[in-house]
């Protein structure tokens, strides 16, 4: 590879072709790399021949090879450089070739092209221009752009169309990299839209159209050169752009939406031009929605798209009625057929539009039928196209804090199910929506338990992974919601089955913590009975005390009696055989008594059991949990067998009264801002370096949850008591310390918490949910959701069976702050010189960073200063283009008509803009005008923009 | 604008690769990697287009086409009809196949520079420059006129037989 290039190089050099015809010669994937790096060898000597032949054949294959086999040639950059400066067309093709297609931003040699660059921006070969263009279009950087504005602007009135409209747009990359180029080259890129070459104008308008999406209000006072376009030009291409240039500035300014919402129409009328019609549709969508005509014609127009059997027809359309849906819900109802036939479309575009469609006729009324629709066509799609589904269901039901949801019960069991759909990835979702619905909707708990312990008990969820998530909260809800739970041994089962070793740690965690929180409940339901009675409605305490448990208790019990009688953990056994005889011993207990003490001491020994073992788990979360059932169990053993309790101390059963306390302090949704708005209390020290403290504490820190972000608070807090608990098994006073903190806490900041209402009752005999097992015999799916979409508009209130229930919100927290979206500062350098060109205010904007305040003043200004000024009128005129015409000709208009006035003004311009020099300074007076202007007339906003072409 | 122009065949191979806003080509490279993919997957007789914001940014649209073994690709954003850019495309196809006289694959692998040619004179920076197949044509055959002459000048007959490529 060293050495450079021998006259045998040159002789014998490959060709382009060649070296194709190699490549494809080549075999496996590891030949050809070979292969290329063997040519890019060659073309490292080759190119440093002398002669440009040679230079221009290896640097075009050094071009091919980066373009399609992504080989380096950064190195090369210097030579593409030389051969652009060739004489011969065919090598400087080739050196601004491998220039535009390899250059980045970062290129150092890039500057070296300034100059032969601007050499052939003012060649006298239009294709040496058109090369030099193409080359500044693509590796256009903020130096280039500044050294070749002038350039650009010689170009801009070039003669030949040919060169001229690839110097328009050329133009736009270069506004965006140096947006002074605006106030040099703006004018004349306006005049072009004036050309009589219908080429030029479209590149103008193109360029128009770019700008217009950054900044439209800007480019309002060119309404009238676009308007004349809209209305004169024949060429759909031309069109589309202006269309699109409207769309933008039409909602900005009502009169103007007024006026050419007419020709609109009529091009939406005559149009045979499927793309043409399209552009006028969205238009009208977009920006033209309160003209009641227009946008029927769109409507219809949208319905022949419909019916088209083009599928980008039929695409296009959903799209746009999807757009127009918002506002004229109406015409996806008269649509409705085809949407919903859509649905089974084999496009995956329009069926993924179909169903934005679907979503969007729901309301609350048939929102229950639409969905059950929804999940049975989720069942036989794809697994892609059914989750769209289910998490379309699950975004639009849970708008604006379920908004539509009016019967929860059916919402919750429909969530439930959802999470049984063969191809559901939507775990995450639903596990958030459980939770939050559970703690924002107080009425809805127990059918949430039901729902949970429907899924917990299905061993055959456990070994799909995309259910983790939905059991950690079914196990959640479980645990937080006992109380509403019929029979919290089952539950407890579930919860210690054998395949819950499958699930992740995190979620095991979860898993124990309810088991936890479960067996506090028991237990006190257990000591207190009458206080459970009296404080919860639900028979649960019954079922307590009359064991539930052991009949049903085939698979946890076996499992944990097996572990047992195989003697996995002898101390337990014997133990648990133990406890048996002295509770045999004991006759002082009713039978009644006796049995909830045996159907309760049957959990302790089964949760011990399986949890056992884990204590010398490997994850702390999972370890830790565990350790804190254990001690819990501890106590309840003491409790029961009434061991003596030394003085002092408190009784085990309070302890669990405690516990159960803290446990039943209501948690809810927390707002996002909340931890920011809580004061700083005084005295804490968050800065401080706490490491001496992490040496102390280092042994029992508390882990940090990261799996279950809505259980943290709870959790958190429950560790901090639990731990403490468990350090002084005995003692109890760290954790009434800390519920009473709790409590306290939420009493100072109720604000940021939800006002913890008095326990409802809550009947036992608690209305089902909808019953939406109910199988829907009819085959045909589709004429269902076209009937039930069909009544979505009709507001009926039916009566409904209960009440909405009632759906906390937090005031304002949980909204997402939105920043105030920032505009890029070159955008608005960009949109700052195009005003101050438009309007004629130049000597103001040195800095071409104009305030956006600013410009309502300067418009008004810009209008002021259009009064004869001595010689610069013809200048101010041409300068604030737009609006100076404007003004002349309306003076004219009356007289004359606009066309003819139109070009006089130009032509005027036209000459004396010769003189023209760019960035010429401009008079004082009109300096100080404005100035004067800016401190009056700041009100006047907006306003008065285009008057003339509007009246 | 129109981000990107591509041309691959149903292998996945890439025939021109034109960005019209930078990216470095193993970006390029994994870019047509993924589009390939996508394109794979979908069945004739579906729309041809397809959502790529989350490859090209947001408001990022691309339409293809499939002409024998080739995919023709144009990524655009909302400044650009849908329905033009298929017939851009069209346009594009026309004058490659007047160009080549029924243009084939091979065509495209083998013309690498005349492709490139063809293409900068339809569209130039994203922007749209010319519709016109004839126009394109007359243009791309000048030049190829310019550069037949200029090599005969420098090179003299005998070379330039097999260095016109």
């Amino acid at each position: 590879m060293a050495g450079g290039p021998s006259l045998m190089d040159s002789l014998f050099q490959r060709s382009l072709e060649d070296l194709i015809k190699g490549i494809r010669q080549q075999t496996g994937a590891a030949e050809s790399t070979t292969f290329i790096s063997k040519s890019v060898d060659e073309i490292r000597r080759e190119i440093k021949s002398t002669d440009p032949q040679t230079k221009t054949i290896a640097l075009q294959k050094l071009t091919y090879l980066h373009s399609l086999h992504a080989v380096d040639m950064s190195w090369a950059a210097f030579h593409s450089i030389e051969l652009s400066s060739s004489t011969v067309f065919h090598s400087k093709r080739a050196g601004y070739l491998a220039a535009s297609i390899s250059f980045n931003p970062s290129t150092d040699v890039i500057l070296l092209l300034t100059h032969q660059l601007r050499k052939d921006l003012s060649s006298a070969n239009p294709h040496e221009v058109s090369l030099a263009l193409q080359t500044l279009s693509s590796i256009c950087t903020a130096d280039l752009a500044r050294d070749l504005t002038p350039e650009l602007f010689t170009l801009l009135n070039s003669n030949k169309s040919f060169v001229k409209k690839k110097a328009i747009a050329t133009v736009l990359r270069v506004f965006e990299l140096y947006p002074d180029a605006v106030r040099v080259c703006f004018k004349r890129l306006v005049e072009n839209l004036e050309n009589s070459d219908v080429n030029v104008v479209s590149s103008v308008v193109g360029v128009f159209c770019e700008l217009a999406c950054k900044d439209p209000r800007s480019y309002l006072p060119l309404a009238p050169e676009f308007y004349r376009i809209l209305v004169d030009s024949r060429n759909n291409w031309l069109l589309i752009k202006v269309l699109k240039i409207f769309a933008k500035l039409a909602p900005l300014e009502p009169r103007l939406g007024k006026r050419v919402v007419e020709p609109i129409c009529e091009h939406l009328r005559r149009t045979v031009a499927k793309s043409l019609a399209f552009e006028c549709v969205k238009t009208i969508v977009t920006g033209l929605m309160q003209y009641e005509s227009a946008v029927k014609l769109a409507i219809e127009k949208i319905r022949e798209f419909l019916m088209e059997d083009d599928p980008n027809l039929k695409y296009l359309g959903l799209q746009a009625l999807a757009a127009i849906a918002p506002m004229f819900l109406g015409a996806v109802v008269e649509n409705k057929e085809v949407v919903i036939k859509s649905l089974s479309d084999e496009d995956v575009n329009i069926k993924l539009e179909a169903l934005k469609l679907v979503m969007a006729m729901v309301s609350e009324d048939n929102v229950a039928e639409i969905c059950r629709v929804l999940i049975s066509y989720a069942l036989k799609s794809d697994p892609d196209f059914c989750n769209e589904i289910l998490g379309s269901i699950l975004s639009t039901c849970s708008r604006n804090y379920y908004e539509i949801i009016i019967d929860f019960d059916w919402y919750v069991s429909l969530l439930g199910e959802m999470a049984r759909v063969p191809h559901c990835q939507k775990g995450e979702e639903i596990e958030n929506q459980l939770v939050d619905i559970g703690m924002r909707v107080r009425d809805v708990r127990p059918v949430l338990v039901r729902v949970g312990r429907e899924l917990l008990i299905d061993p055959a969820l456990l070994g799909n992974y995309f259910f983790h998530r939905i059991l950690s909260a079914a196990a959640w809800v479980s645990g937080e919601y006992v109380e509403f739970s019929k029979n919290p041994f089952e539950l407890m089962e579930a919860l210690l089955q054998p395949r819950t070793n499958l699930l992740p740690p995190s979620i095991r965690a979860v898993y124990i913590h309810s088991t936890f929180k479960i067996l506090t409940f028991c237990a006190y339901s257990y000591f207190f009975p009458d206080e459970t009675i009296s404080s919860l409605t639900s028979g649960v305490a019954d079922s307590v005390k009359n064991g539930g448990f052991p009949e049903s208790s085939d698979l946890a019990s076996s499992v944990a009696y097996g572990e047992l009688d195989e003697g996995f953990n002898p101390r337990m056994l014997h133990e648990s055989l133990k406890d048996d005889s002295v509770n045999k011993g004991k006759n002082k207990i009713t039978d009644l008594d006796h049995s909830a003490q045996d159907s309760l001491v049957g959990m302790v020994n089964i949760v011990e059991a399986t949890l056992g073992p884990l204590v010398g788990s490997h994850d702390v979360e999972i370890q830790d949990r565990v350790k804190n059932v254990l001690g819990l169990i501890e106590l309840i053993r003491q409790e029961i067998h009434g061991s003596l309790v030394p003085k002092g101390e408190l009784k085990a059963s309070e302890v669990v009264r405690v516990m159960y306390n803290a446990f039943s302090e209501e948690l809810g949704p927390v707002s996002l801002s909340a931890q920011e708005r809580v004061p700083l209390p005084d005295g804490l020290e968050l800065k401080e370096n706490l490491t001496d403290l992490e040496a102390i504490c280092g042994d029992f820190r508390v882990p940090v949850l990261s799996s279950f972000s809505l259980e943290k608070p709870r959790s958190l807090e429950m560790d901090a008591i639990t731990v403490s608990d468990h350090q002084h098994e005995e003692d109890h006073e760290p954790s009434n310390e800390s519920t009473s903190l709790l409590i306290e806490h939420r009493k100072r900041h109720g604000l940021y918490y939800l006002p913890s209402e008095e326990r409802e009752k809550v009947p036992n005999d608690y209305p089902p949910a909808n019953d939406i097992s109910v199988q829907n015999k009819a085959n045909d799916e589709e004429k269902d959701l076209v009937k039930l979409t069909e009544q979505s508009l009709v507001p009926k209130k039916k009566p409904t069976a209960k009440p909405r229930p009632v759906v906390v919100k937090l005031d304002d927290g949980d909204a997402i702050r939105i920043d105030q979206k920032k505009l890029e500062l070159k955008d608005d350098q960009i949109s700052g010189a195009v005003r101050d060109v438009l309007l004629g205010n130049e000597a103001v904007a040195s800095s071409s960073r104009t305030d956006k305040s600013d410009k309502s003043s300067s418009r008004r200004s810009g209008k002021d200063t259009s009064m004869p000024l001595e010689s610069n009128v013809d200048l101010t005129n041409e300068e604030s283009s737009g609006l100076g015409n404007k003004n002349s000709r309306k003076n004219k208009h009356r007289s004359h008509g606009k066309e003819k006035s139109h070009r006089s003004s130009r032509k005027v311009g036209g000459e004396s803009d010769q003189k023209d020099k760019p960035k010429s300074s401009h008079p004082h007076g009109r300096h100080k005008l404005r100035q004067k202007a800016d401190g009056t007339v700041n009100v006047a906003a907006q306003s008065p923009v285009i008057p003339d072409f509007l009246l | 604008m129109i981000n990107a122009v591509i041309v691959m065949n149903d292998q996945g191979k890439p025939r021109l690769v034109k960005f019209y806003t930078f990216q470095t080509v193993e970006k390029q490279q994994q870019l047509i990697r993924s589009i390939y993919g996508v394109l794979c997957s979908r069945a004739n007789n579906v729309s041809n287009f397809i959502k790529v914001d989350s490859l090209f940014g947001n408001d990022a649209r691309l339409v293809y086409k499939a002409f024998a073994t080739l995919y023709f690709i144009f990524v655009f954003d909302s400044s650009e009809n849908e329905l033009a850019m298929l017939d851009l495309m069209q346009v594009f196809v026309e004058t490659l196949d007047k160009c080549f006289h029924n243009v084939c694959e091979l065509d495209l692998v083998f013309n690498f520079n005349k492709v490139h040619t063809i293409l900068d004179e339809i569209i130039l920076g994203g922007q749209v420059l010319e519709t016109s197949t004839s126009e394109v044509v007359r243009a791309v055959e000048e030049i190829s006129k310019m550069e037949k002459n200029a090599n005969s000048i420098m090179l003299g007959p005998s070379i330039s037989g097999w260095s016109s490529r």
